[in-house]
């Protein structure tokens, strides 16, 4: 183990374990462990099953709680109205479900509960995970844009205003880029998720390293990554709600292709 | 990286995990409790306009009774000019009427109170006339011891009383 060499290793947040002996539960032949990473799903779905449950008291005055709840549909219905059009609006629960799971798991992973002893798992920052979320994405708009256009959906690769002349090259770089969407949403995600906490994680093992090697190092080096980390702590919970907000809105993007064309 | 690293052994469990929990997610939450928040939403909406329209037709409604009792008001104020203008020319009108009756009334007692005043006067002449012709006789009796006839001393009081 890094930890035992008195550095840390800043990849090791990212290990997925088994929890509660579970190594072995199969289906179908997969292996379908449950691990830290599906403990911290779980987390995420209680946390937001509790924020919207609180919010469900439809009184006609709304309370704080309800207002907070109220105001996050009414973002993700806003988005959708400004995006989609009228027709956005039966992707609310959807993409809701979409951006609020994306932002309480980034949200949760940045938590410092290693104070108490346990370590928070950013399951955003598993592409496995990321990929599932814009593969489920992606299938919606393939669903979506067959089914309301038929084989007319193949226009898309055909922008407007395209010269005759181009007709050969322009619908192959548009397909290109179609496809591409999964990924670039898979892993935008997962590397912002990744690269933030991998950052924070360098920079404290900076400050560890440091205070062990003299004060002169430790304020030379240590403080300012200190102030460093804070700096960036704050920026993580930035990139933590424009990662999901990212997701959410591509995602919309591609659900008006879908449904509007161009 | 675990991320590549652990792939092989853990792609499964990820997806499947994945798939439940986001499956809920967007089952019970996204499609069960959102729709329920956002009716709340669409109903404090609905709600707000129905009573700002109501607010609005009460204004107007408001504006037209004031605007009709302004005018009622009007009217009313004229219908009493002229009732008081009408009132005023009969009182005048009874007043002269009266103060007519009134004076009549004072000129035939006037002129029955003169007759009255010349008949008495004609008949205090006739008595003096009677007296003043005894007294007459009388004082001829007395002076001159001759008898005169009351005619004759009637027609010397007469001729001296009428020049």
């Amino acid at each position: 183990m890094a930890a035992e060499q008195g550095s840390v290793d800043p990849m090791h947040q990212f290990k997925i374990e088994p929890l509660f002996g579970t190594d072995h539960l199969s289906l179908f032949g997969h292996n379908i462990a449950f691990t830290n990473s599906s403990l911290w799903m779980l987390i995420t779905t209680v946390a937001i099953t509790v924020f919207v449950a609180g919010g469900m008291k439809r009184q006609l005055v709304p309370g704080r709680w309800q207002m907070a709840v109220e105001s996050m549909t009414g973002f993700i219905d806003n988005l959708l109205a400004a995006n989609v059009g009228p027709a956005g609006k039966k992707y609310v629960p959807y993409i809701f479900s979409l951006f609020m799971f994306i932002l309480f798991a980034n949200l949760l992973g940045l938590l410092p509960l290693a104070l108490v002893g346990v370590h928070p798992f950013t399951f955003t920052s598993h592409f496995s995970v990321t990929g599932v979320l814009a593969i489920l994405s992606f299938a919606i708009v393939l669903i979506v844009g067959f089914a309301r256009h038929g084989l007319h959906f193949f226009s898309l690769f055909v922008p407007h205003g395209t010269p005759v002349w181009l007709l050969w090259l322009i619908p192959f770089i548009e397909l290109i880029s179609f496809l591409v969407r999964p990924f670039s949403l898979a892993l935008r995600l997962f590397v912002a998720m990744m690269a933030g906490h991998v950052l924070l994680e360098v920079l404290s093992s900076f400050v560890i390293t440091s205070a062990n090697s003299g004060v002169l190092w430790g304020s030379v080096v240590g403080i300012p990554s200190f102030l460093l980390m804070i700096a960036i702590c704050a920026l993580e919970f930035l990139v933590a709600g424009i990662q999901a907000y990212v997701f959410a809105l591509l995602t919309s993007l591609y659900l008006n292709d879908a449904e509007n064309l161009h | 990286m675990p991320q590549i690293s652990q792939l092989s052994e853990t792609y499964a469990s990820q997806i499947f995990w994945a798939l439940i929990f986001f499956g809920f997610v967007f089952f019970v939450i996204g499609r069960g409790m959102v729709p329920k928040v956002m009716a709340t939403v669409a109903s404090r909406d609905k709600q707000i306009a129905d009573d700002l329209a109501a607010a609005e037709a009460a204004r107007r409604a408001a504006d037209e009774a004031d605007a009709k009792w302004k005018g009622e008001a009007a009217d009313q104020r004229a219908n009493a000019q002229a009732v008081i203008a009408a009132a005023k020319a009969d009182a005048a009108k009874a007043a002269e009427a009266r103060l007519a009756a009134a004076g009549a009334t004072i000129d035939a007692r006037l002129a029955e109170a003169d007759a009255r005043i010349a008949t008495a006067r004609q008949g205090a002449l006739a008595e003096i006339e009677t007296v003043a012709s005894e007294a007459a006789g009388d004082i001829v009796a007395r002076l001159a011891g001759i008898s005169v006839d009351a005619g004759a001393a009637r027609a010397a009081v007469k001729e001296v009383l009428h020049g």
